[in-house]
């Protein structure tokens, strides 16, 4: 069915056709429509869901930990300092290796206190052992919420879908909602290997020590660091296990074929610019004005960001002239995250592409279509002067 | 329903292995096994980091034969919440679900989370093993510390503030049920689990649980001071159901009786030794006054 909706409601009505049924949320701007329409959802009956007003994001993740322990198929949403406030919770759910389901719309971090979008929330939390996706569009929010869980269960590692706030999350944009039915069919039901269960009793998540230790039938169980590397070997195998369910996805419903990153007209490009989320596609106009002006350049969007898809990044930028990595987040005092990702990606190739590294839109600092040519049209004129501290687009004053 | 269990119809059923982690003389090993005995098989735990989480063993080996989510500290009744969620998602009736923290878990950080657990209505049930101080990471106090107790972070002088009433501060949210308990009468604490979880909603029982360890006692003393603490009303025993408050037990018949005097509990344990005779007397007077009110 078409809808012209906006990116929340995409995203809830992708929750809904993938039948969570336990939703816990706390408001923040700009998620909070998502779970207003989700709490609508279910007041109405449209959803058969738990629906759980809580009391702070914190236990908002409390609940989908404890909901998804327990057999249920758990979703909560965000943004910036509700992100923040469940730091040691994220660690926790991709530690206890459940598959919850959060979607983030990208806010800039206090303080100073700031509503709009930048991507700084979730690029913070890259290092806690979740499957990061970032949407560029309303299409890819209630697509990628579908595939998000059925990645989650399979691998037992939570999925963040990140979308961008304001510039997604509430605007307006035609969408293909699909067919119950069909979203059926795709994606299998929630039936955990071990939960919580007075039948077969677990203690979950209990001390670990440093080495490993014999069980009491005397076989070794892992210690703490084995765990561990299993998160990680899964993390790493869940790139393969992503990439079969987009052609999955693609086969039922027609859209897909690019689940880590998605290049515009990057194959005879010189020089890519490379970034995350709306700003991906934005680019594409500012592709098309250079272009026209001779320049072959093209434009990638890295969609699936943790685990980091190097082969995918590596097949589509070693032999270019020049890279230009665009950031609405940086590690302060050094660069941008993804920047940093890129560089060790390629370090091992013959030809290393120049590299330059732009911070932008921080805030939710307008980011000028004119503005992007410019800035791109001086980079590729000084390829030469390779400059690792990250350059700002779009400063006003000294401060 | 005002059932009165006795050692003769006590349950034969333990749901904790012995040989498990705690302390010598521990308080908190006799309220888990009387809790877990009144509770029975179809029951999940949700544990926040205290005590239990030592009491319960190191994986992949744990002393406890029932479900148990370990979860992180300041979110206890959230967790519980989640577990009840998904038990009413997955259409799984019978099960008691049920939150086993200490009193800093319970009264400092997990306050929060406890609250919200509360005012949503949540059907579960909160048990606070109240030990009265951060014993897990070696003594320090908490809010439920009670005035003068030395502990690590109140050393030579003693803590200068008075226990925080989270018996009080749950009561305001009205829930069905809430109780206080001790380690020292287990079988008043078996009929109260009992009753608690014919109960719908939020039902929180208090428990004050001597420790050997952090309190400065012998093992061998742990039932001995928990009833002094009784005996002298510093910890009353009662009931809300409700919101109709009523003494229980041992605390019910202090009313016609004397009370023992505050001293003769201070002097049974070493974390009271900083208190001078004056402020013997202060204290002694406050539980006069709290007691006058009990009477009046």
């Amino acid at each position: 069915m078409h809808m012209i909706e906006s990116g929340n409601v995409a995203a809830a009505t992708g929750v809904k056709l993938a039948r969570a049924n336990v939703i816990a949320a706390y408001p923040i701007t700009p998620q909070t429509p998502l779970t207003e329409k989700l709490s609508e959802f279910v007041a109405a009956g449209e959803l058969a869901a738990e629906y759980i007003p809580v009391e702070s994001e914190h236990s908002a993740m409390a609940v989908c930990i404890a909901a998804s322990s327990a057999g249920a198929r758990a979703f909560t949403a965000t943004s910036a300092n509700g992100l923040l406030y469940m730091n040691e919770q994220l660690h926790w759910a991709a530690g206890a290796r459940l598959p919850i389901v959060m979607c983030v719309a990208n806010r800039g971090i206090g303080a100073p206190w700031t509503v709009w979008n930048d991507h700084q929330d979730t690029i913070s939390q890259r290092d806690g052992g979740w499957i990061q996706i970032y949407a560029n569009d309303h299409q890819q929010i209630i697509d990628s919420v579908i595939k998000a869980f059925y990645l989650a269960q399979t691998v037992s590692i939570p999925v963040m879908v990140c979308y961008d706030g304001y510039i997604l999350s509430h605007t307006y944009m035609p969408f293909e909602k699909p067919d119950q039915d069909q979203v059926d069919a795709f994606l299998p039901p929630f039936t955990p290997e071990n939960m919580l269960d007075p039948d077969r009793p677990y203690n979950f998540n209990t001390v670990t020590l440093p080495d490993v230790r014999p069980d009491i039938h005397g076989q070794t169980a892992p210690g703490y660091m084995e765990i561990r590397h299993c998160l990680h070997q899964d993390m790493r195998g869940s790139i393969q296990v992503l990439e079969e369910i987009d052609k999955k996805f693609q086969a039922a419903f027609g859209r897909g074929g690019h689940p880590f990153v998605e290049p515009y007209k990057c194959e005879d490009a010189d020089h890519v610019v490379v970034c995350m989320g709306s700003l991906s596609y934005h680019f594409r106009d500012v592709i098309d004005l250079l272009s026209q002006e001779g320049l072959k350049i093209g434009v990638m969007g890295v969609q699936l960001y943790r685990p980091f898809p190097e082969k995918a990044i590596v097949e589509a930028l070693y032999q270019k002239k020049s890279i230009m990595v665009f950031e609405k987040a940086l590690s302060y005092g050094n660069q941008g995250a993804l920047y940093a990702d890129i560089k060790s990606a390629l370090y091992p190739c013959e030809n290393r592409p120049e590299m330059k590294n732009f911070i932008l839109g921080l805030g939710g600092r307008e980011i000028k279509t004119s503005i992007l040519v410019e800035t791109v049209r001086n980079a590729v004129k000084h390829t030469a002067a390779s400059d690792d501290h990250p350059m700002w687009v779009g400063l006003k004053c000294q401060e | 329903m005002n059932q009165k269990t006795s050692i003769l119809n006590l349950t034969e059923d333990e749901w904790v292995n012995p040989g498990n982690r705690a302390c010598a003389g521990c308080g908190l090993g006799i309220v888990y096994r009387t809790a877990l005995k009144a509770l029975g098989k179809n029951t999940i735990l949700v544990v926040p980091p205290s005590c239990l989480t030592v009491l319960q063993g190191l994986y992949p080996i744990a002393a406890t034969k029932l479900p148990c989510l370990n979860v992180v500290f300041a979110s206890t009744g959230a967790a519980a919440t989640g577990v009840r969620a998904a038990m009413r998602a997955r259409k799984k009736d019978g099960v008691n679900v049920v939150a086993f923290a200490g009193d800093g878990g319970t009264g400092d950080i997990g306050i929060q989370a406890l609250s919200g657990a509360c005012e949503r209505g949540d059907d579960i049930l909160y048990i606070c093993y109240d030990n009265e101080a951060y014993m897990n990471t070696g003594v320090q106090r908490s809010g439920t510390t009670p005035q003068g107790v030395v502990t690590t972070t109140t050393p030579i002088h003693g803590k200068s503030q008075v226990k925080k009433d989270i018996p009080a501060i749950v009561a305001a949210h009205h829930i069905p049920y809430l109780a206080t308990a001790s380690a020292a009468y287990p079988l008043d604490l078996y009929d109260k689990v009992k009753k608690a979880i014919t109960k719908k909603g939020p039902k929180y029982i208090h428990v004050h649980t001597p420790c050997p360890s952090g309190w400065g006692f012998e093992p061998s003393q742990t039932v001995k001071i928990g009833k002094l603490a009784v005996k002298t009303g510093l910890f009353a025993l009662y009931e809300m159901e409700d919101g109709d408050f009523k003494l229980t037990g041992p605390s019910l018949s202090a009313l016609s009786k004397p009370r023992t005097p505050v001293k003769s509990y201070f002097d049974a344990q070493q974390r009271f030794a900083s208190l001078d005779e004056e402020a013997i007397a202060q204290l002694q007077h406050q539980v006069d006054q709290t007691w006058a009110g009990y009477m009046g």
